[in-house]
């Protein structure tokens, strides 16, 4: 166990390494640089503007600054935001809590939510139930969620007027009491989590309902069946936690897509974390931020993986053998 | 040396797996009589004849269809005047498109009901494309999303003719802005006054062409870099495979915001950088195909025959693995579709005023309470064309491979 998750967290290594110089390259591909913006400002002396770059090191040759760049950035230093005249580690401590929560909140709306109505949906197959959810799977599936948040807004926020529209927090929440405080931020957590996870609990119906019909077929099942136990021990405890491994692979697919879909959902949602921060920088042209954002975006995503990775190796024994054979 | 005749047996061997199944007596379908009546029938109506030789379904669509087309005829006369007046290319093609499908859906109705009269029984084997043909016929959903996927296209074709309004023409700023849903505007108006509707039949010209355009691009680099990776193994199959692991561990979103931030904004740049960022998947598959079938019998076959590489990849490997990549590059489109729109609407997509959903959904967004129907519809318009083609990649690949059907 120690060996595979060793030899795991060392191919993770180079992949970060990579991703993160894919985006180093790509930020020096494009034209201009970060002190394009003073260019052409008549306050501005060309003379300031070469001392600049000077300081920020954009005068060495690309390899060198490649080299200072990725040792900086695994010491935690991310440099200074233009915009925001603050260190990016700052704001990253802000915002990546914020993000945490959100996707976390989604994360468990995707697989409690999916995993549920998956399951339902099998035992019940081909009821109207069924028949129900399967549509709906399909009509959350291909919806984009940022148009979703927004309807859950019109609907819950300005008609029905029962969840606010924005914020994590309303605005005299500094003066309310502990409870109130926590209902509070529950409020403004439900409807961005909801529009976040909606998309993946379809797609984990989808799944786990075809697993589900496909150890109910099993003779392990029969057997079970055979001998006389009831219809609640038999779906849940032997035929469900053999449909929940291949869910569980789906937590590494899920990660890109909550962090893409964060994105989304805190501009709609004005939800001050990560997503919103990268959006906002890219409009300002703040492209530290932007590399830094998308640096711990990436991180996050390869953490992910190898959480998924060592859960899958925990539930089905199989996998670390075959992995150890080189697949 | 091999002798003519192993030659011969190992060029058999060669004949791409798919080709064809050896299965005698495979139709037993009887020929029908000829009915000069029905054919008649369908040659002043289209779809009638077959209604009447109880085909009902090609029947009911072609009816269907030829309805639609005239009605569109009756209802652009003036545009179709305008086009033969003015003729700019846009009207041109709107106008092509329409005559096109009122003599396609005339002659296929005629085609439906002499060809089935004098179809002859058949004996010959039935190709592995023929089958999963008849399984996708009989998947309605299936149909259903490719009768609306086909029915978009056309509408993009036509949306000169099919628009009541200009979509970048601005109403009188006072009177015509925020116009409820009404006969007059059918979705309403935004905040310039513009129709909606018009908007969302242009919108999706962008949402079609860049979903259609970007999967090609993508499919195409997924295939030959999976090709590649899976026939040569190797140090090509590592670096390709680590490669792949590197480019998924950041969000796709993220990084095409990344690129296009730094670039300008624009449709074609838009196109090339979702198109250079979706390979991935396919390249996987693709790659996983080629492992297994690089090992088959025919392919050492073509081998021993002293075939090249590239004729061994490009004619014999490549067709055997055209299911799963038809069915990755349907349901590709749809992601693509998402994509656009999420980038539209955050403003980095297609710039105003050219109308596409994703941004008329963000367009709507600061006058949510007053004007719902604007935020509303272009994001309804978004899930119809998604689930559409998510039902045709499912239809596909339920149709192709049964053994993927989930």
């Amino acid at each position: 166990m120690i060996a595979y998750l060793g030899k795991r967290l060392l191919q993770a290594v180079p992949i970060l390494i990579g991703a993160s110089t894919i985006i180093f390259f790509l930020m020096h591909a494009a034209p201009g640089d970060p002190t394009s913006i003073y260019l052409g400002n008549p306050n501005i002396d060309a003379r300031v503007i070469e001392q600049m770059r000077e300081n920020l090191g954009l005068d060495q040759p690309v390899h060198i600054q490649y080299v200072k760049w990725i040792s900086s950035f695994l010491q935690g230093e991310f440099g200074y935001s233009f915009s925001q005249k603050r260190p990016i580690a700052d704001i990253l401590k802000d915002t990546i809590p914020n993000t945490l929560v959100l996707s976390g909140v989604a994360l468990a709306i995707i697989f409690i939510l999916g995993i549920v109505i998956g399951t339902v949906q099998a035992v019940r197959q081909y009821s109207w139930g069924d028949n129900l959810a399967t549509a709906l799977a399909f009509f959350f599936y291909s919806m984009p969620s940022f148009w979703f948040g927004l309807m859950l807004i019109l609907l819950f926020s300005y008609k029905l007027q029962w969840l606010p529209a924005s914020q994590m927090t309303s605005v005299n929440y500094e003066f309310m009491s502990g409870s109130a405080q926590l209902t509070d931020r529950l409020k403004h957590l439900l409807m961005p989590a909801i529009a976040l996870g909606v998309g993946g609990a379809a797609s984990v119906a989808r799944y786990m309902r075809s697993g589900m019909l496909e150890q109910v077929r099993q003779d392990y099942v029969r057997t079970a069946r055979a001998k006389g136990l009831s219809e609640g021990k038999v779906i849940f405890k032997h035929a469900m936690r053999n449909a929940l491994i291949p869910v569980i692979t789906l937590l590494g697919l899920f990660l890109p897509f909550l962090m893409a879909g964060s994105v989304l959902i805190e501009t709609v949602f004005a939800w001050p974390g990560m997503g919103r921060t990268i959006v906002t920088a890219i409009f300002q042209r703040d492209y530290p931020v932007v590399l830094a954002t998308a640096f711990v975006i990436s991180v996050m995503v390869i953490l992910g993986n190898l959480i998924a990775d060592m859960l899958y190796s925990i539930v089905d024994p199989r996998i670390r053998v075959e992995e150890g054979e080189g697949a | 040396m091999a002798t003519a005749k192993e030659v011969e047996a190992l060029e058999a061997a060669a004949i791409p797996a798919g080709a064809t199944v050896a299965a005698p007596a495979a139709v037993t379908r009887t020929a029908q009589p000829r009915r000069p009546w029905a054919v008649g029938l369908s040659a002043f109506v289209p779809g009638l004849g077959s209604l009447a030789l109880g085909r009902v379904t090609p029947g009911a669509w072609i009816l269907v269809g030829w309805a639609i087309a005239l009605v569109t005829l009756a209802i652009s006369r003036e545009d179709v005047a305008r086009t033969l007046d003015q003729g700019r290319l846009d009207d041109w093609v709107a106008l092509v498109t329409l005559a096109v499908s009122v003599v396609g859906l005339w002659i296929w109705g005629i085609l439906d009901v002499a060809v089935t009269a004098t179809r002859p029984v058949r004996r010959v084997g039935v190709s592995q494309w023929r089958l999963a043909g008849r399984r996708f016929r009989k998947n309605r959903l299936a149909m259903a999303g490719l009768a609306i996927m086909v029915l978009l296209y056309w509408l993009t074709l036509l949306a000169p003719y099919l628009t009541p309004y200009d979509p970048n023409f601005q109403g009188n700023i006072v009177l015509d802005r925020y116009l409820r849903p009404s006969a007059e505007h059918l979705l309403g108006t935004d905040k310039f006054g513009r129709d909606v509707l018009s908007r969302i039949l242009y919108g999706a010209r962008i949402s079609l062409t860049i979903g259609f355009l970007s999967v090609a691009i993508s499919v195409t680099l997924g295939t030959l870099l999976g090709a590649v990776a899976g026939y040569f193994r190797g140090w090509v199959d590592t670096a390709i495979a680590r490669f792949i692991d590197m480019m998924l561990s950041i969000p796709r979103l993220i990084l095409v915001l990344v690129v296009i931030a730094l670039f300008r904004p624009e449709i074609w740049i838009v196109i090339v950088v979702l198109g250079f960022t979706g390979w991935e998947g396919t390249a996987r598959i693709v790659r996983g195909q080629f492992l297994q079938l690089r090992e088959q019998e025919f392919v050492q076959a073509s081998r021993a025959l002293g075939y090249g590489d590239a004729r061994i990849i490009l004619r014999h490997i490549l067709p055997n693995t055209l299911a799963p990549i038809i069915v990755i590059a349907t349901l590709g489109i749809g992601t693509t579709i998402l994509l656009e729109a999420a980038l539209s609407f955050l403003g980095l997509g297609v710039q105003p005023p050219t109308a596409s959903w994703g941004s008329m959904v963000n367009d709507g967004r600061d006058a949510m309470i007053t004007a719902w129907w604007i935020s509303t519809f272009p994001g309804l318009a978004i899930v119809l064309t998604v689930v559409s083609f998510n039902l045709l990649g499912d239809g596909l690949r339920d149709a192709l491979d049964p053994r993927l059907r989930g």
